[in-house]
């Protein structure tokens, strides 16, 4: 089959979010890879949002625009996303709009017919199922296993509430459904980034967790504060970012692997924590869940505009390890990797993520752990005998131990310190000292990054090349253009600083695709690597990159 | 037992010769004696300030972190290891201006840590300007007119905000001082002490203008009325009270709930949640095998 796309659109508060998840996990469950990704306005209630999920045989992680099936909840909705809809795609909406329509009025069934408008969503799901020749019996199953908890009564009424629709759906049909699909024997596992970090987190042996609430980085600590016991890690809502980075300094200084997460606002505040973290050589985690600046900006919306802000943070000179995660299963292991390096080179990892890849679900066919795992880098306090928490070492990496875990004294400092943490200003020799043995650290570092993923640059003339979450969507504009007769590879960085040891091949002609409008990748690599690049096809709208935005943008002008 | 030596650094001290910051120093030391705490038992979080180099000239762990930042690290310290004694030293500045802040929802937490304030109304390490305690009117190096804001009284704001243990004390008085630091340390929950540590290079006042108006709280006084120890908060200018103004029974310390659940070992101590329960975990996000 060729993939599809349903969008569910509706105002915030009228169930966008719960038909569109049962809708997600029916398909999930029905045995295809779904991929789901909504975009909102940041309010409670009211405006306009969409939720779209893209079904397929196989996992194809990007974002699709047209709909073939448009779920439009009020008729704002209609209006606002009907130019969406494909010409033989099919419209769903309470009131008979147009002719070739399938008109459902579920508030009022669900008033009339279930005496609750509770089960509109339900029975708009229902419908879904219906025109997209789902197994009403699939659907049934997920609305058990969602609604189980809360008893028999509301299980009940959802299953009736779910055959309403489905029946009226499959008797409107006429000729607007031409879908079938089949139960298939496909079983992926439906994610978000969000959630695979907290997990992944966890896994890597994280114990604390301090954050202030900003979108979209939130479901993070909610998940782990939901699960606080269950895992094993604190979790603990600051009452500023400044409290929440510190806080996880302390815990990291105590011996707890430590983490917070922020968006770009957030992260401005919590900078001073990271050059505290390069000084005193403290090991944290900080996932950064980029949107749009500046200030504000669009805090329910998505960017790549944080990449050379995250390099740069920080007063002073010191190591840190930037890394950004091209979807969750990836994001899963650079998180074990952020925690295992953040403990051995101690110092303070970026993790880059984005709207888009906290909120979407990517379905993933096998989600292996492979050898990850937490690699431990504490000293043994029982092997050192006189002390030093900072020891001048060939590599600039001294024993660490933590306070109260034998007779040994741990000091760190925040001043230029002597090796045992001490305050000084021995300029001539310890102070260079300390400089060039914290710098030290990044010689090593530079040894334990990945290289760039790189797709057919051998063979074609012009590479496109990206970083972070827009990998789903530089995999389709390559397929996309190819279709058209052009060959373009890719280049993907999801290590971006240090820079890996890398040389692009000559004479190929470089774009950079990235959601920022002044291409921050660009000016890194061109910076680092000393590669010339023809130009950026950029978006900063808000919305994510796509493979059709990327074909048509390199048509327009690099084709 | 621990002795006075075992606190003795060999580390140049940088205060002024005769600031009373050597009597708090001194202080703490006898009274983490008398406790007969060992050195390794005991870390010290400070900041930035005259009073954050303190933990500098005691032997103990410590974290001399960021300006006004003491309050958030100390949790996280605490949280990680309930077992240490986390002392926070902190000053006028760093703890009630750059920290003031923290210092307001740290109490609202009640974490077991013990939290002691260098309050000599006054910015000593960036050279006399204001700080949040100078009194209204003051000329200070960059308030030339004087002081146009109220001064802030800490104490009133603890007892407020549900702090268990409140305390004044006097650097110039180290033996009550140590008495105060003694309590202090050995209350559980979060217990704060206010020390009036004149500035004999920038203060206004001498340290003898202080000691007339200074006097000791009576036996006959009851610690744990709030609102007589609100009352004693407030009072400042011509009679000074040190002592504990405020003390109730301990109530639950922050993480309480979170170390019933994980027990009291250090978190570091703790295995991770191994790779079986994080497939489980992984595995609810995925269809049911055989479904439907």
């Amino acid at each position: 089959m060729q993939d599809m796309n349903v969008v569910i659109a509706g105002a915030a508060g009228e169930g966008v979010q719960t038909v569109g998840d049962i809708l997600a996990h029916t398909i999930s469950a029905q045995g295809y890879a779904a991929f789901t990704w909504q975009e909102y306005e940041s309010r409670i209630r009211g405006g306009q949002n969409s939720y779209s999920i893209r079904i397929g045989e196989k996992p194809q992680n990007a974002p699709l625009l047209p709909a073939d099936v448009l779920l439009a909840l009020n008729e704002g909705a209609v209006k606002k996303y009907e130019p969406l809809l494909k010409e033989e795609g099919t419209l769903l909406a309470q009131n008979q709009l147009r002719e070739r329509m399938i008109a459902i009025p579920f508030v009022e069934i669900a008033e009339e017919e279930l005496g609750d408008k509770i089960y509109a969503d339900t029975i708009a799901v229902g419908a879904l199922v219906g025109v997209l020749g789902i197994d009403p019996d699939t659907l049934k199953q997920v609305l058990v296993e969602k609604f189980r908890r809360k008893g028999n009564e509301v299980v009940e009424s959802n299953l009736s509430a779910a055959e309403e629709g489905y029946r009226r759906a499959t008797q409107g049909c006429k000729d607007m459904c031409p879908w079938k699909l089949p139960r298939r024997g496909g079983r992926y596992y439906l994610i978000s980034g969000n959630e695979a970090i907290p997990l992944a987190a966890a896994f890597a042996g994280c114990r604390f967790i301090a954050a202030y609430p900003m979108t979209p980085s939130t479901g993070i600590i909610t998940y782990l504060a939901r699960e606080e016991e269950l895992l094993g890690v604190f979790a603990e809502q600051a009452e500023d970012e400044i409290a929440a980075v510190n806080m996880a300094l302390g815990a990291s200084y105590a011996g707890a692997r430590a983490m917070t997460a922020t968006s770009g606002g957030g992260f401005a505040l919590m900078v001073e924590g990271v050059s505290l973290a390069g000084m005193t050589e403290t090991p944290l985690v900080i996932v950064l869940a980029q949107r749009p600046g500046p200030a504000t900006g669009l805090p329910t919306r998505t960017a790549q505009g944080e990449l050379l802000f995250a390099i740069n943070a920080g007063h002073g000179e010191f190591p840190k390890l930037v890394l950004a995660p091209s979807n969750p299963y990836d994001a899963f292991h650079k998180i074990v990797k952020a925690f295992n390096l953040a403990d051995k080179y101690q110092m303070p990892v970026i993790v880059l993520t984005d709207h888009f890849l906290a909120d979407s679900q990517f379905s993933v066919s096998d989600f292996d752990l492979g050898t990850a795992g937490p690699g431990f880098y504490l000293a043994d306090p029982q092997e050192i005998r006189d002390y030093k928490r900072y020891r001048l070492t060939e590599h600039g990496i001294s024993p660490r131990l933590y306070p109260g875990q034998s007779e040994h004294l741990v000091g760190v400092d925040s001043d230029e310190h002597d090796e045992e943490g001490h305050i000084t200003e021995d300029l001539g020799a310890t102070v260079r000292a300390m400089v060039q043995k914290r710098l030290a650290k990044i010689d090593g570092l530079k040894k334990e990054i990945s290289l760039p993923e790189e797709i057919s640059v051998n063979d074609v003339d012009t590479v496109l090349v990206g970083w972070g979450s827009s990998r789903g969507a530089l995999l389709e504009g390559l397929s996309l253009l190819k279709q058209e007769g052009k060959k373009a590879g890719m280049i993907h960085f999801t290590e971006l600083w240090p820079l890996p040891e890398f040389t692009f091949p000559e004479g190929k002609t470089y774009i950079t695709v990235e959601s920022n409008a002044t291409g921050q990748l660009a000016r890194l690599l061109r910076s680092e690597y000393d590669v010339s690049f023809q130009g950026t096809i950029n978006r900063y709208d808000g919305l994510p990159l796509t493979g059709e935005y990327i074909r048509s943008y390199f048509n327009e002008y690099y084709g | 037992m621990s002795t006075m030596d075992d606190y003795h650094n060999n580390v140049e001290i940088q205060w002024c010769p005769g600031c009373p910051n050597f009597g708090i120093l001194q202080a703490f030391k006898k009274a983490l004696v008398e406790l007969n705490r060992a050195p390794h038992e005991v870390c010290m979080v400070s900041g930035i300030g005259q009073a954050a180099k303190l933990p500098h000239y005691l032997r103990c762990n410590f974290f001399n972190g960021l300006h006004g930042r003491t309050l958030p690290v100390a949790l996280g310290v605490h949280v990680a290891n309930p077992k240490l004694n986390t002392i926070v030293v902190t000053g006028d500045g760093d703890c009630y201006g750059e920290g003031g802040n923290h210092f307001i929802h740290t109490l609202r937490r009640n974490p077991d840590i013990t939290v002691v304030v260098h309050n000599n109304e006054i910015y000593a390490l960036t050279k006399g300007q204001a700080s949040p305690t100078t009194p209204r009117g003051e000329r200070r190096m960059l308030q030339f007119g004087g002081v146009e804001l109220a001064p802030l009284n800490p104490l009133a704001i603890a007892i407020l905000h549900g702090c268990g243990f409140v305390a004044r004390g006097f650097a110039g008085n180290i033996e009550h001082l140590k008495g105060l630091l003694v309590e202090a340390i050995s209350y559980r929950g979060f217990s704060y002490v206010d020390v009036i540590q004149p500035c004999i290079t920038w203060g206004t006042h001498p340290v003898s203008w202080y000691r007339e108006r200074i006097y000791t709280i009576g036996d006959d006084y009851d610690p744990g009325n709030r609102e007589a120890a609100l009352e004693k908060s407030m009072e400042w200018g011509e009679r000074m009270p040190i002592g504990v103004i405020y003390k109730t029974p301990p109530a639950e310390v922050f993480a309480g709930r979170f170390r019933k659940a994980v027990g009291d070992r250090p978190l570091p101590e703790l295995q991770p949640p191994g790779r079986e329960k994080i497939l489980e975990l992984l595995s609810g996000f995925r269809a049911a095998e055989g479904s439907p």
